[in-house]
């Protein structure tokens, strides 16, 4: 088995693993640590995969943005004496017959087609050229990602804003 | 030697979680965990398709976007959930039926 081999099972097992704890822990709180394990792997595939400033990206915004803000969420929503922060589980019998049939069904299909794999990209530095492309050919979906992000930053604090009159 | 398949087959069993917590969740930000997984096993789709296919880096660009998006999300989705705790005192999903006739 090549050094490659190896560190992506390792990297595939952490992702795996952990977002299975994410999804069957009993406490808020457990769920989002081993979340933070899952982006951790999540971006150690994209380093395996040549991604390297995808990789910083989802550490930054993932683990450093929306886990945190995730936390805040569990945080605001139970009562700050209420230690033991459960997360009922309901129809469990239905839900796991469906995620397994979708991943029987999904990882059949992704073992059983021929991909058109083409010639590849060998990993290299990515950076300058996605910021090339950003400000180039995709300039558009960029400032409209901005404006989306603006919109969405106004529109959440419109939202959770204490109304005075009402 | 490590091909697109077994990234596929890592990115669908994440995919198959974060379904099985939306699904099994009645706590609003558990679900919205389940959501981020949906979202990341469909980012390393992307990932490994960019680099296995033709060689073009479009690919990670739309990973880029759709991390984006998973950050607005969750931002409007906490404010909603908030609002929703503040109304009825409870982050359960399947108590919000304020709506129900």
């Amino acid at each position: 088995m090549s050094a490659e081999a190896a560190i992506f099972y390792v990297f595939a097992a952490i992702t795996v693993f952990s977002g299975a704890v994410v999804v069957l822990a009993r406490s808020l709180i457990y769920s989002a640590f081993a979340l933070l394990f899952t982006f951790f792997g999540v971006a150690g595939l994209y380093v395996l995969l040549g991604a390297d400033f995808l990789a910083a990206t989802q550490l930054l915004i993932y683990v450093g943005g929306i886990l945190v803000l995730l936390l805040f969420g569990v945080m605001l929503t139970h009562k700050l004496y209420d230690l033991d922060l459960r997360s009922e589980v309901t129809q469990f019998l239905p839900g796991i017959i469906v995620a397994a049939g979708l991943f029987a069904i999904l990882s059949a299909t992704a073992l059983r087609t021929r991909w058109a794999v083409g010639p590849g990209r060998p990993p290299a530095v990515t950076t300058a050229e996605i910021g090339r492309l950003f400000m180039g050919q995709y300039l558009l979906p960029f400032e409209a990602a901005s404006v989306l992000l603006l919109v969405a930053l106004m529109g959440a604090a419109m939202i959770v804003r204490r109304r005075r009159d009402a | 030697m490590i091909g697109i398949s077994h990234y596929l087959v890592v990115s669908s069993a994440l995919f198959s979680l974060g379904i099985l917590g939306i699904l099994t969740r009645r706590n609003a930000v558990n679900v919205l965990m389940g959501v981020e997984l949906v979202l990341n096993s469909a980012n390393v789709n992307l990932v490994a398709f960019s680099r296995f296919g033709s060689g073009n880096l479009q690919g990670q660009l739309f990973a880029v976007f759709v991390i984006v998006i998973a950050a607005a999300e969750v931002a409007v989705a906490l404010a909603i959930v908030l609002t929703l705790y503040r109304l009825r005192r409870t982050p359960n999903l399947d108590e919000a039926d304020i709506l129900r006739g």
